[in-house]
């Protein structure tokens, strides 16, 4: 084990995957000698050469465009978006091709691949460096969407995703890349795709949440702790596929139940995770699913910190669906 | 196949300053508004950096090296044209007259900004004193756009011309495909003012196009293309000049490709010296296009030192007043989230903005971040 950022363990992960099999290429805007503008892929062209980690031309279409055609010809791609919000050029190779191209083609040619990029605000960003863009993507059969919240997560999902036969959009949470650390394996441990992570036991509320939600969500079940209120927070991970029975488990156990999430609520995740409740576990509900969620707005820049939910928005929220 | 030598890039100025005769088409105080320009631009540029550095905004570009391209294409536009620009534009939009404060309250952020504080810093947005169309971060979505506006002036027998601003790394996104495509097919009075500055970030060249120039790229699509010195203020003004004739008289659309050099990192969040090679830097540095400015003028007997010194005072004054204000204008109301999302506020979102009102009355505002951005 080795303390790391969740940044390092991004590098740990496709350092380690780089060098267990050689058809793994990272490659994307400004990945090769610069290492990426978070540094995410520091030292890879050093250790590899530039014939595996490389910057490409400024077109996410041709990033993403290239890596299809690469990872139907035996390449394993791990492409890098610099920010999520830049990923709409490439949303037709995305949506499209990469996702629909094992169906479409009767199972004859796949696209393992990875899309790698930093989501989510907190950094005053504003409008086009903030965006929690996982709904677009997870209303797209055919792609796998994963988030890691914490070190361990970020290498070990990470190695699973580029393990895996079908497209995974990895979704780093940029808030997190330097502030949160843990212990990560030094070899390799893939944390299977389709997991929950429970991050603190609880009976009487269950917090569904993600990426940078989680430290959030984790802060709020501490301070509900304080008032006596015991809260289950769950790491969804993979938001698609989602483990569906994992989730409708935890619901059960407290039958109170919030989810958290950056993105707009309307159509957001939440409702996905509200729905699946309602349909196959109401019985269980003492209280209205509540959605704490980023506002139905673009994502604001001086005022982000009343946009991205907080704390206290969350434990209003556990205090609201306990005392239902 | 014969290869084909890359051309030299258009010149109006010998590196000394001399213009052989060439008229500029600008009186002496238009060419000293130039370089005044030249000088807030700067000015402007430093201003930030110290206040990034000392954590009072976020985040920055510094315009050092490519001034000229800027001035001198704007130079050749008239109030009533259209500029649909990059972030790297400081002087288009100080050029015709936007106030350091104006843009100072963009960095800022704050409740005075013309985008409410929305809109990360350097991403400015104006109507007046006249269109500096509001700047988007993904790079190239705004070069379609300037042919549409172009073409509207065109159905309207309107006399006006849209020119769009976009770097070396801007020619490989699909809006350059589509707007130079599209241009050429409508004969659109529109300039592509293409800011080769060496580098896109840490990519340099001839890591974004196997062409021996990006000027060339114009054939391909039928439209005019021009490779222009862009640290030459008056040769930049020309290609314009004579880009901007093209499409007032119905002779469509030009590609103009101005060769610069970003004297600096990308931004106040990159450090050039992990991968910018000090020789091209110290190479650039003698080709200063203030400096080449400024020989051009004293030629022409309109400057000397003490000009400089004069307003090189004048303008940081007023920069330096301008960070002051905005830095003490307070921050824009929670209101400006809910609005201008639609231009009539839907029930969700009054619902929604009720919420946070009443969350920041009974608990107060949350914290809010240092604000440094990491690129
Ligand atoms: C679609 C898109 N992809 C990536 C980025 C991130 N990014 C911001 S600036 C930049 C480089 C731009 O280089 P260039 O077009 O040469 O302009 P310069 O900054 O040199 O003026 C990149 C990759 C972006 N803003 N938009
Ligand atoms: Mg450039």
């Amino acid at each position: 084990m080795t303390t790391r950022t969740l940044i390092q363990a991004v590098n740990d992960g496709l350092r380690s995957a780089m060098r267990a099999d050689d058809s793994v290429l990272v490659f994307g805007e400004d990945v090769g000698p610069k290492g990426g503008v978070f540094l995410a892929t520091e030292g890879l062209t050093e250790e590899f050469g530039e014939q595996r980690c490389f910057d490409t031309p400024l077109s996410e279409d041709g990033i993403i465009g290239t890596a299809v055609g690469m990872a139907m010809n035996g390449l394993r791609p791990v492409a890098e978006i610099q920010f999520q919000d830049f990923i709409f050029p490439a949303f037709d190779q995305i949506v499209s091709e990469a996702a629909k191209l094992r169906y479409r083609s009767g199972g004859q040619y796949s696209a393992p691949m990875v899309i790698r990029t930093p989501y989510g605000g907190g950094i005053r960003g504003g409008l086009y460096h903030s965006q929690s863009g996982e709904a677009y993507f997870c209303h797209t059969p055919g792609l796998k969407v994963v988030i890691p919240s914490t070190p361990a997560d970020a290498k070990g999902l990470l190695l699973a995703a580029i393990a895996d036969p079908d497209p995974v959009l990895f979704l780093e949470p940029k808030a997190l890349y330097r502030t949160v650390k843990g212990d990560v394996p030094d070899d390799d441990q893939p944390v299977s795709l389709s997991s929950l992570r429970v991050v603190r036991q609880g009976s009487d509320v269950t917090v569904f949440c993600y990426g940078a939600m989680v430290p959030v969500a984790s802060g709020a079940a501490e301070a509900a702790a304080e008032k006596g209120i015991s809260v289950n927070v769950i790491d969804l991970r993979t938001l698609l596929p989602l483990d569906e029975e994992g989730v409708l488990a935890e619901a059960r156990k407290t039958g109170r139940v919030v989810t958290v999430h950056e993105a707009p609520r309307f159509c957001g995740y939440g409702a996905e995770i509200s729905a699946l409740i309602a349909e196959n576990a109401i019985e269980y509900m003492e209280a209205p699913v509540r959605r704490v969620a980023g506002f139905d707005t673009p994502f604001p820049n001086t005022l982000e910190h009343h946009y991205i939910p907080d704390q206290r928005r969350v434990l209003d929220a556990i205090e609201e669906v306990y005392n239902f | 196949m014969t290869p084909i030598s890359p051309p030299e890039p258009f010149t109006v100025t010998t590196l000394e300053g001399a213009a052989a005769g060439h008229d500029p088409g600008l009186q002496p105080d238009e060419l000293i508004h130039a370089y005044r320009t030249l000088l807030t631009v700067r000015a402007f540029d430093e201003v930030c950096m110290k206040l990034q550095r000392s954590g009072r905004i976020g985040f920055s570009i510094p315009n050092r090296g490519i001034e000229a391209v800027s001035v001198g294409a704007a130079s050749a536009l008239d109030k009533s044209d259209w500029i649909f620009p990059s972030y790297r534009d400081f002087g288009m939009a100080l050029y015709h007259g936007v106030r350091p404060l104006e843009m100072m309250h963009n960095m800022f952020g704050n409740g005075a900004d013309a985008a409410k504080g929305r809109q990360m810093s350097v991403h400015f947005s104006f109507v007046e004193p006249l269109h500096f169309v509001s700047i988007s971060s993904p790079i190239g979505t705004h070069l379609p756009q300037a042919v549409g506006a172009a073409r509207a002036f065109q159905m309207r027998g309107e006399d006006r011309v849209c020119l769009a601003s976009f770097g070396d790394g801007g020619t490989s996104s699909l809006g350059f495909h589509s707007a130079l495509n599209f241009a050429g097919v409508w004969r659109a009075p529109v300039i592509f003012l293409c800011q080769n500055n060496g580098w896109a970030i840490s990519c340099p060249s001839a890591k974004q196009t196997a062409s021996e120039s990006y000027a060339v790229k114009a054939q391909a699509y039928g439209i005019e293309g021009v490779l222009v010195e862009g640290n030459d203020l008056l040769a930049v003004r020309e290609a314009t000049r004579q880009a901007v004739e093209r499409a007032r008289s119905g002779g469509g659309a030009t590609l103009i490709e101005a060769r610069t050099y970003r004297m600096g990192g990308h931004s106040t969040s990159d450090d050039p010296k992990r991968y910018v090679p000090a020789a091209e830097l110290e190479a650039w540095e003698c080709k200063d296009p203030v400096r080449w400015f400024e020989r051009y003028l004293a030629g022409v007997e309109l400057w000397d030192e003490g000009l400089r010194e004069r307003l090189e005072a004048e303008v940081m004054a007023e920069v330096d007043g301008a960070a002051k204000e905005a830095e003490q204008t307070p921050a824009p109301g929670l209101e400006t989230i809910f609005s201008d999302v639609y231009r009539d506020l839907p029930t969700h979102l009054r619902r929604q903005g009720q919420e946070s009102f009443e969350m920041a009355q009974r608990l107060g505002d949350p914290a809010a971040g240092d604000g440094a951005f990491p690129l």
